[in-house]
């Protein structure tokens, strides 16, 4: 699906499976976006900065991290584009340039902690998931966010009481699995084709 | 009948409780499910929002597993694992090159033939009046407000069982078993935040308002869900929303599985409903 010979356009649309370049900024995509009130830029002004090559601006943008993933706009969109897709590959690019918005480093060290567990057990684990996340983003605050990094690593502490006495956080969770090594093989080779 | 079965990692942890109730109704309903031998996690929206080729290969694994092991239909009940299932079974049976990209990546042959579904779709197979035919129990007095959330309706060309806008499929069920639910409110499609509880709480309170209260405007007496993340986000958080907004809720959370179960004669304590943080008067 090559329609430019804009190296960053080309990544984008690489990662995304999508042609930017369809879309005609009727505006469908941020009418119906349930985060757009907060966004700094709207998903089609995004998509439009793709369209200018802007690639990297965009994914300085707090919108890039505030996107839910909930795929509304791809399903309305009436070009076909996969805005949601792109959004995808903003964040990829984010992490990759470093340009992932200061406010928003918190939600990228949850999905890294995530993956991080998963590559070693090949299953989340909510318990370790939620102690690496908490000290990957409190390092992450003190850099970028001082003042958050204390009340952030706290929220959401009164929960715990109250979920152990429902049954609802497990020390040990299902059955481990018996062919980790696997999973990492999985991780390596995927990583080695993004790098590529 | 049986399925192949993929509970995914929520219903191993915190939502165990959808697990047991899901459990107990398939049981009920002679639905034979056996776990996939050594499944792994889909990775959710971190593999997508980092890289997307984890994405589609963590999918084809769990999809290679029951290809090898001869399942033609897989169960799984969290929407997000069955979304990301169906769609990378799609992918795969429309290239070829995928194909053989992944079956040398999750290091088994993968062709995306396997039949996956969701809860939704596993009741629409029972068919609406087997359900009603083996029901004891009226579901007299629910007006319950379903919640599709995202993932149960798209990506609406992989999620064909219903439509992606204004979904009817689990009010059709739980009206045949004697419940009224609301038809007509805003935000059954709405995001609630899903897996960002964590990492931006206040995003989920947000959102998760909006669906609670519309809900409880138009009449809603309790909130149907068939998703661990939703009902995290409605249900555990709504004590944390009604502080915030100052507005009293008080809206239980069921999951789909816990009405069909409860019609079905199964008592509340086997579905888990105790397990609930808003209380359930059942």
């Amino acid at each position: 699906m090559k329609t430019t010979t804009d190296p960053d356009i080309a990544l984008v649309e690489e990662i995304a499976h999508t042609s930017v370049a369809d879309c005609y900024q009727c505006g469908k995509c941020s009418a119906g976006c349930p985060q757009g009130q907060k966004m700094d830029r709207l998903p089609s002004t995004l998509i439009r900065m793709v369209q200018y090559g802007d690639v990297v601006e965009a994914s300085r943008s707090a919108a890039v991290w505030q996107c839910v993933s909930c795929l509304t706009c791809s399903a309305r969109c009436p070009k076909s584009v996969d805005i949601a897709g792109v959004l995808d590959a903003l964040k990829q690019i984010s992490i990759r340039r470093k340009t992932v918005h200061a406010n928003y480093q918190r939600t990228v060290a949850f999905q890294k902690a995530f993956l991080e567990i998963l590559r070693r057990n090949g299953r989340t684990n909510e318990l370790e998931m939620v102690v690496l996340y908490k000290t990957l983003g409190f390092f992450g605050d003190v850099s970028t966010n001082p003042l958050r990094s204390i009340p952030s690593a706290l929220k959401d502490a009164h929960l715990g009481p109250a979920m152990l006495l429902k049954g609802k956080l497990h020390v040990k969770l299902g059955g481990p699995l018996k062919d980790k090594a696997l999973v990492r093989r999985i991780f390596k080779k995927c990583e080695k084709k993004v790098e590529s | 009948m049986k399925y192949g079965y993929y509970p995914g990692c929520a219903l191993h942890g915190s939502s165990y409780d959808y697990e047991r109730s899901v459990r107990a109704c398939m049981e009920k309903l002679g639905v034979e499910l056996a776990e996939l031998d050594d499944w792994i996690c889909c990775g959710a929206t971190a593999a997508h929002s980092i890289n997307r080729k984890l994405a589609t290969a963590l999918p084809a694994r769990t999809l290679a597993i029951a290809e090898r092991d001869g399942f033609e239909q897989v169960f799984a009940p969290c929407p997000m694992c069955s979304m990301e299932l169906i769609k990378v079974g799609n992918m795969l049976k429309d290239s070829e090159s995928l194909r053989t990209e992944m079956s040398e990546i999750v290091e088994d042959t993968v062709s995306g033939k396997t039949e996956v579904v969701n809860l939704v779709q596993i009741f629409q197979g029972c068919g609406i009046d087997e359900l009603t035919a083996r029901a004891v129990r009226k579901l007299d007095g629910f007006k319950p407000a379903c919640y599709y959330g995202c993932l149960l309706t798209r990506p609406p060309k992989d999620l064909k069982f219903d439509d992606c806008e204004n979904p009817g499929s689990m009010e059709d069920l739980l009206a045949a078993l004697g419940a009224e639910p609301v038809r007509a409110w805003n935000y059954k499609t709405e995001c609630c935040g899903a897996g960002l509880t964590l990492a931006d709480g206040d995003s989920v309170e947000d959102l998760s308002y909006k669906i609670l209260s519309n809900a409880k405007k138009h009449g809603a007496d309790c909130m149907v869900v068939a998703c661990p993340m939703c009902h995290v986000n409605l249900d555990m958080k709504q004590s944390a929303i009604e502080k915030r907004f100052k507005e009293k809720l008080d809206l239980p959370v069921y999951y789909l599985s816990d009405l069909v179960g409860l019609a079905l004669g199964i008592d509340a304590k086997t579905l888990c409903i105790d397990k609930h943080f808003v209380k359930c008067g059942v």
